[in-house]
């Protein structure tokens, strides 16, 4: 494999809060090749979304990430200050599609006028260079340039999003994060979006991380897969690997609960019970209420990952069960 | 056939409000035919889903057949008796009490204010059944289990924000049924919820659909749900059914272009699809409904329309088994 673009060690962010120390990211290792793309797929609330903050900086207090590494380009972007990760790491090196994008343009702005506010803030670019530089990049997403005059208003659900995805890639970023970049669109219009991201990413060599809960549409995109529960990676590996051939029981399960087109089921697989509250995650290993496969060690140790069949499983048993 | 739920010709058209300027002027008075000509028999104990993009008129056929909405024309028939002209506390309120609505988002359909006790007994306060305090307590204790709220008593006299998503939604569903309903709109009962909550509500909705005698309109977006709850599928564009048949037929062999490019865009856990480019034979969104394409209305983003697409509009015709609104279904490819 090639030079690491991104390389994540023990990433770990926990909230501080009242009620105690929310567990919500554990040790999460991984990196990103150019040109790669890592999906991350998980329950609601198992720490998608608080990955995503922890590798740009930005997790909100009473947040803060308390150990670990995020290395881009020779830089450690955890240990940044606000100032310096505005300079060197967002827009520049990491950009991201927030969830309900869609929502985050101003009503009262033109797109343009907010599409050439990162131009103007990191590299000092106005005037008609910006409009030109935006301009090109909207082509690039497959919109008329005409977009850059409108308001948002004037625009369809699916274009937001293009708009969106285009000025995440005006200051050229090496890694794109898409956190439920397709959540509240129609289907063709997901489709679409999802073949642009897929062409920006042969095209411009972009890494791209995509965080949804959707498995289906996490296949079309990723070449790595990681299994997130309850905070910490259950399975990380090749996607082709881990969708032909689950190993961690979570895993197991949460592909078997899709409902397919193509194919009668009689019954959907359930994993039974809810994800826990990470202040005060089960001990050892933190699927072993829910799991069916869980034995007595699962209840006391937590499952270093550990190499089988070509990916990291954290599961004392994988290989064994399923 | 003996079908409980019928609708002929079932038409629901919105009339777009102008300014009194523009009235002066002479503008003609805009309509969104939200629900045009729809006919549909539904069989007892079966489902059918109604599939199609949003703004396609899906939600709004939902609300006609729940009589929240009146029909502009065509008729409701419900067990073989015309319920589109029912009104008032008589006739209206039982038929309200037969056919029962799950809405989409738990977290917005349910008083933050009422516990499950209190959202559950709401229904028979309304109609008068149910008995004494005590007996309603016994029979929302045994709605609560029979959606596997249990133990029941530890869910009884929980606040919504008490409950997760998925709980509310079951809730939702005891609300449905307490009043032992024969027929059920579901509309988008699992879109809010997560994959493993949502494969959960699908189990549970389908084996009520045998313990209770239930039957089912399924509303949907998420296709690949309606192979595993529904029997029927009716694919909805701009206000008129396509494309509608058997389930397995439909979803393996869709001949109306329309659900064609659907089914393409729908996203299958297959990871080969990585490098590949999706072919997807429709672009753009679906056109404003005030001012539907003349013809067949799908011409216009249509990759086989033809010349009389424009002009002739197709109707609902029976081919290989299911019923297709195209002038070529059967020879496009």
């Amino acid at each position: 494999m090639a030079n690491p673009v991104l390389d994540v060690r023990n990433l770990t962010t926990h909230y501080f809060t009242r009620k105690g120390e929310v567990q919500a990211l554990d040790d999460a290792s991984f990196d990103l090749a150019e040109g790669e793309s890592l999906g991350v797929a998980g329950e609601s609330g198992c720490g998608k979304s608080t990955m995503a903050f922890s590798l740009i900086n930005q997790v909100q207090p009473p947040g803060r990430v308390v150990e670990g590494e995020v290395n881009i380009d020779g830089i450690n972007a955890v240990q940044l200050s606000e100032t310096e990760t505005r300079n060197k790491v967002r827009w520049k090196r990491i950009s991201m599609v927030f969830q309900g994008a869609m929502d985050i343009l101003t009503p009262v702005y033109t797109v343009g006028h907010q599409m050439k506010e990162p131009l103007h803030y990191h590299q000092g670019i106005t005037g008609d260079e910006a409009r030109e530089k935006c301009e090109s990049i909207l082509r690039e997403v497959g919109l008329d340039k005409e977009i850059f005059t409108r308001y948002p208003h004037e625009l369809s659900g699916g274009q937001k999003q293009r708009v969106i995805i285009a000025t995440s890639l005006l200051l050229t970023p090496t890694v794109l994060i898409a956190d439920e970049p397709t959540t509240s669109l129609d289907v063709v219009v997901e489709a679409q979006i999802m073949n642009l991201l897929k062409g920006l990413k042969k095209e411009l060599g972009i890494s791209m991380i995509f965080i949804t809960h959707d498995l289906s549409i996490l296949s079309e995109v990723s070449n790595k897969l990681s299994i997130m529960y309850a905070g910490k990676f259950a399975e990380l590996g090749d996607a082709d690997k881990i969708y032909n051939n689950p190993k961690h029981p979570y895993t197991e399960k949460l592909l078997a609960s899709i409902p397919r087109i193509h194919k009668d089921v009689e019954r959907l697989e359930r994993i039974p019970g809810a994800p826990p509250n990470l202040v005060d995650p089960p001990s050892g290993c933190r699927f072993h209420p829910r799991c069916t496969y869980a034995e007595e060690v699962c209840q006391k140790k937590v499952p270093e990952p550990r190499q089988v069949e070509g990916r990291k499983v954290a599961c004392h048993f994988a290989g064994e069960v399923t | 056939m003996n079908a409980v739920l019928e609708a002929e010709n079932l038409k629901k058209y919105y009339t777009v409000s102008q300014s009194f300027f523009s009235r002066m002027l002479g503008s003609q008075t805009k309509q969104v035919k939200a629900v045009d000509e729809v006919n549909f028999q539904i069989p007892r104990k079966n489902a059918m889903a109604v599939v199609g993009e949003s703004g396609c008129g899906k939600t709004t056929l939902g609300k006609v057949v729940m009589r929240l909405l009146d029909a502009t024309d065509g008729k409701l028939i419900m067990e073989g008796k015309d319920v589109t002209e029912l009104s008032g506390s008589g006739e209206l309120k039982a038929y309200r009490r037969t056919t029962q609505m799950i809405f989409q988002d738990p977290f917005s359909s349910m008083d933050p204010r009422f516990t499950a006790f209190n959202t559950l007994e709401e229904p028979m306060d309304i109609h008068g059944t149910g008995g004494s305090y005590e007996e309603r307590r016994k029979i929302i204790m045994n709605a609560l289990e029979e959606v596997q709220l249990t133990p029941a008593e530890e869910f009884i006299d929980r606040y919504p924000h008490m409950l997760s998503g998925g709980q509310k939604q079951r809730v939702a569903i005891a609300r449905a049924l307490i009043l032992n309903p024969d027929f059920i709109v579901a509309d988008e009962p699992t879109s809010m919820l997560d994959v493993s909550v949502r494969a959960e509500l699908l189990n549970l909705m389908k084996d009520l659909m045998e313990e209770e005698n239930l039957t089912y309109l399924y509303i949907t977006h998420d296709i690949s749900t309606s192979r595993f709850f529904s029997d029927s599928i009716s694919v909805m564009y701009l206000g008129k059914f396509v494309e509608k048949g058997e389930v397995a037929t439909v979803l393996d062999d869709p001949l109306h272009p329309y659900s064609q490019a659907l089914l393409k865009a729908v996203p299958e856990p297959k990871p080969e699809m990585v490098e590949v480019i999706k072919e997807l034979p429709i672009t753009g969104e679906v056109p404003d409904a005030t001012n539907v394409p003349p013809g067949c209305r799908f011409h216009p983003r249509c990759p086989y329309a033809q010349d009389v697409c424009k002009k002739e509009e197709p109707e609902l015709r029976e081919v290989e088994g299911r019923e297709v609104a195209c002038h070529f279904a059967g020879e496009v490819p």
